[in-house]
């Protein structure tokens, strides 16, 4: 089977040829959000807008996924000088942020149920709705983040992940990256047009 | 090539041995699930031209119902079944046909079997590369299409119908079933089957993205690319910006639809009972949808355009005219394709000042078109032209282009647009414009590079007379609609008869629909020449068409890895077509200069 892999071939830019393709999908979801946001804003322009106060707890969600930014790239640093004990542990701890994020943001929804925001049904508005799609979105691509995050912590358990092998820990963490820059730059949104 | 692999596999063989032609991949790894880019290409190709027939099929239906509007169509039942009521076509399939036509032939023929068959041929090959960038994530591209198609499939034959809100689907008829049966299930399908589509669409274009960026052989400078390829690269970069927001539209419908939000839905009224969703906005809907739609319809027409630049050249046997200023039009038309969106709302209560802006940013794209096809007639002038079935079909996309880009000017026009709205002047015009002309091209392709696909020739004559009818037939169906177009007549009407003021259209009506069952029938002769070549068709040489890409310097049938020995060196661009004191009409991209003193120009002497 003459499957020929893709480092026998010359990259042209430098850039490993899927860490290109990590950036072009990057892209495409950055894509889903601009029509999300924009679509919320020339809504908003309309009237018909229900306003109400963002849950608190979106605050401190903010900040658990900054940190599980950090902890992300100490991991790949760690994985740089063949520190495979602190790997592993900032690996985990990445993964216990990225649930804690995930069940945060859970609270969030519970808090705007109990102040009547639904997502859909009779009394629903747009603008509740539209912060339901925005971190409902967000946070399925956050869980397939996690997953990735799971697949690299299982490869450092099996010794796969070292200074010579970074490809899918630096893969990982643009990606991770990218997911608590995408969730600031939705939280700023929100916070400017509430 | 390993022993190793060949042991592997056994356990998988069994059921398939026929299949088997002793290769060392099995039946399922070398054409189902295969990771090689030119299988796939033939993947998309198929299921391409099973889409065409189909689409094309349920026009021919509701051209029936338009061309003989009090006939009784009691012989359609054994297909149609309970869609013919005493002989009469129901009127909501009748706009059901017309939806799926349209999304069969906009989404699943001309995007999907056209840049997915000749970008993923074509890329690796003319590029100098082994493969694509991952070949999983585009065996996955094809396999999601599949399961697209699929489910598209399936929807036609519901009993309340497929989708039936016109192919753009705008809400709130295509969000409420109680409005229309098909917006039921049918449209449930239609939204799955595009999300699935819209999946498949990304991983195919970052692969291209990626693959044309990185894998570009030696001295494949970005400027020595052939045009197809820069067509290409452009189109799925429009596809990779365009697509995402198509998907967030349709997400949103779903929820709409099936979770009771109202972002596009307020104040509706059905048999006097109001429903409960306040606050959404249609035109939001169209706002996002055209976004994406009019990209695409440059995704559509531009590997078109590629694929035609690079025919022409070769059968002129004369450099392409303007190579930079074709690819500064296909860059500019990219741009521009992104801020015109909204010409296709002039009529939705748009502020008039935004109305002409858009329309002035309309209007400029005439510019890079005018470029392109100046610089085809360019290459075609005095050029020592063979009439190839591809050529013809070629020559062909630039008469449909013309004649169909000029109608885009007038209905640009944000006060003419106010009367040929929903007319059938709009369909004539999109049809010739992106319609037939990219089916030109990509007929022009599959002619033309038939020969590295299977190893053997398409028949010329066949393919002569499939293209006469073809092209005579697209022009007595168009070119007739702009007049009714221009009388007011709308699109998307089941029956027109009681309207006293289009009486007098009937005629032309038949006349339309009896040329448009010439066009369908003569598609057949294409499709057994297709079949029948694949077979037994007359066995092709490595370069039939003497011409100068890469993908000529391959075997007749290139393995898996394209080239048997290294990736060849490009050292020229690739138009060198007919040179002064060469000793053929053609040097391939691989000659070095050293090897061409006679021809080159002074300011190629350097490299030598």
């Amino acid at each position: 089977m003459a499957n020929f892999p893709i480092e026998d071939q010359n990259s042209r830019t430098g850039v490993h040829p899927l860490k290109f393709s990590l950036w072009l999908i990057i892209i495409s979801i950055i894509m889903m959000f601009a029509a999300f946001t924009s679509a919320y804003i020339v809504r908003r322009e309309e009237g018909n807008w229900l306003e109400f106060n963002l849950p608190n707890i979106l605050l401190i969600n903010t900040f658990i996924i900054v940190l599980s930014s950090v902890s992300m790239q100490l991991a790949h640093n760690a994985a740089k000088h063949n520190n495979m004990g602190k790997l592993k542990l900032m690996l985990l701890i990445t993964l216990g942020l990225g649930t804690a994020f995930l069940v945060g943001q859970w609270y969030g929804w519970a808090d705007l149920v109990q102040n009547n925001i639904y997502f859909g049904g009779t009394g629903s508005n747009p603008s509740g709705s539209f912060l339901y799609v925005l971190t409902g979105v967000h946070g399925f691509h956050l869980v397939t983040g996690l997953i990735f995050v799971l697949i690299v912590f299982m490869s450092s358990l099996k010794f796969k992940i070292h200074s010579k092998n970074m490809l899918r820990i630096q893969l990982c963490t643009v990606y991770w990256h990218f997911l608590g820059g995408l969730w600031l730059y939705l939280y700023i949104f929100l916070r400017i047009n509430h | 090539m390993s022993s190793t692999d060949i042991s592997i596999n056994k356990d998988v063989h069994h059921a398939h041995e026929e299949h088997d032609h002793h290769h060392d991949q099995n039946f399922f790894e070398k054409y189902v699930f295969s990771l090689d880019h030119k299988v796939i290409a033939k993947q998309f190709l198929f299921m391409g031209i099973f889409w065409a027939f189909v689409g094309g099929f349920l026009s021919i239906l509701f051209r029936l119902q338009l061309g003989w509007p009090e006939a009784t169509f009691t012989f359609l039942e054994p297909i149609l079944g309970g869609w013919i009521e005493n002989g009469k076509l129901n009127p909501e399939f009748y706009l059901a046909l017309v939806t799926m036509h349209g999304t069969i032939m906009v989404f699943f023929v001309l995007t999907a079997g056209l840049s997915g068959t000749f970008s993923n041929f074509l890329i690796p090959l003319q590029l100098g590369a082994r493969d694509m960038a991952s070949g999983f994530m585009n065996m996955l591209s094809f396999w999601i299409f599949f399961l697209s198609s699929v489910v598209m499939f399936i929807s036609l034959f519901l009993e309340t119908g497929p989708a039936a809100g016109g192919w753009t689907v705008y809400p709130p008829l295509s969000a409420l079933p109680e409005a229309i049966q098909g917006s039921g299930d049918g449209m449930s399908m239609w939204l799955v089957a595009m999300a699935l589509f819209i999946v498949s669409q990304l991983l195919g274009g970052v692969n291209y993205i990626t693959t044309i960026i990185n894998l570009r052989t030696r001295g494949m400078s970005m400027t020595k690319m052939p045009l197809t390829i820069w067509a290409f690269f452009l189109t799925a970069i429009l596809g990779l910006l365009a697509f995402p927001v198509l998907f967030s539209a349709a997400l949103l419908l779903i929820f709409d639809r099936s979770f009771g939000t109202s972002f596009f839905l307020s104040d509706i009224f059905i048999a006097g009972q109001a429903l409960s969703n306040t606050g959404g906005s249609p035109i939001l809907f169209q706002h996002l949808f055209w976004f994406l739609g009019h990209p695409e319809v440059y995704i559509v027409i531009m590997p078109a355009m590629g694929l035609v630049s690079e025919v022409i050249a070769t059968n002129s046997r004369k450099p392409i005219f303007g190579y930079r200023a074709m690819i500064g039009s296909l860059i500019g038309i990219s741009v521009l394709s992104f801020v015109v969106w909204a010409h296709h709302m002039f009529v939705t209560g748009m502020n008039p000042f935004l109305g002409s802006v858009f329309m002035f940013l309309t209007l400029i794209i005439a510019v890079p078109s005018a470029v392109k096809v100046f610089n085809w007639i360019a290459t075609l002038w005095r050029g020592n032209i063979r009439f190839t079935t591809a050529m013809m079909y070629a020559i062909g996309f630039v008469s449909l282009f013309i004649s169909g880009g000029l109608t885009g000017i007038i209905l640009g026009n944000s006060a003419l647009d106010i009367q040929l709205h929903d007319t059938y002047f709009v369909v004539a015009h999109f049809h010739l414009v992106m319609g037939a002309a990219a089916f030109f091209g990509m007929f022009c392709g599959v002619y033309h590079w038939f020969p590295k696909m299977f190893g053997r020739m398409l028949d010329e004559k066949l393919g002569f007379v499939h293209f006469w009818l073809t092209f005579i037939s697209v022009y007595l169906v168009f070119m007739p609609m702009h007049y009714i177009g221009i009388a007011g007549f709308p699109r998307r009407y089941y029956n027109w008869t009681g309207f006293e003021t289009f009486n007098i259209f009937t005629d032309m009506n038949t006349f339309i629909s009896i040329a448009a069952i010439l066009g369908f029938t003569a598609q057949f002769i294409f499709l057994f020449n297709f079949i029948y070549s694949i077979f037994k068709g007359r066995r092709a040489t490595e370069n039939p068409w003497h011409s100068n890409t890469l993908e000529w310097t391959t075997p007749v049938l290139p393995g898996h890895g394209n080239w048997p020995g290294p990736l060849p060196t490009v050292y020229r661009w690739p138009y060198d077509y007919s040179k002064p004191g060469a000793a053929e009409d053609y040097i391939p991209q691989t000659v070095p200069y050293s090897q061409t003193q006679s021809s080159n120009l002074p300011n190629e002497r350097d490299f030598e």
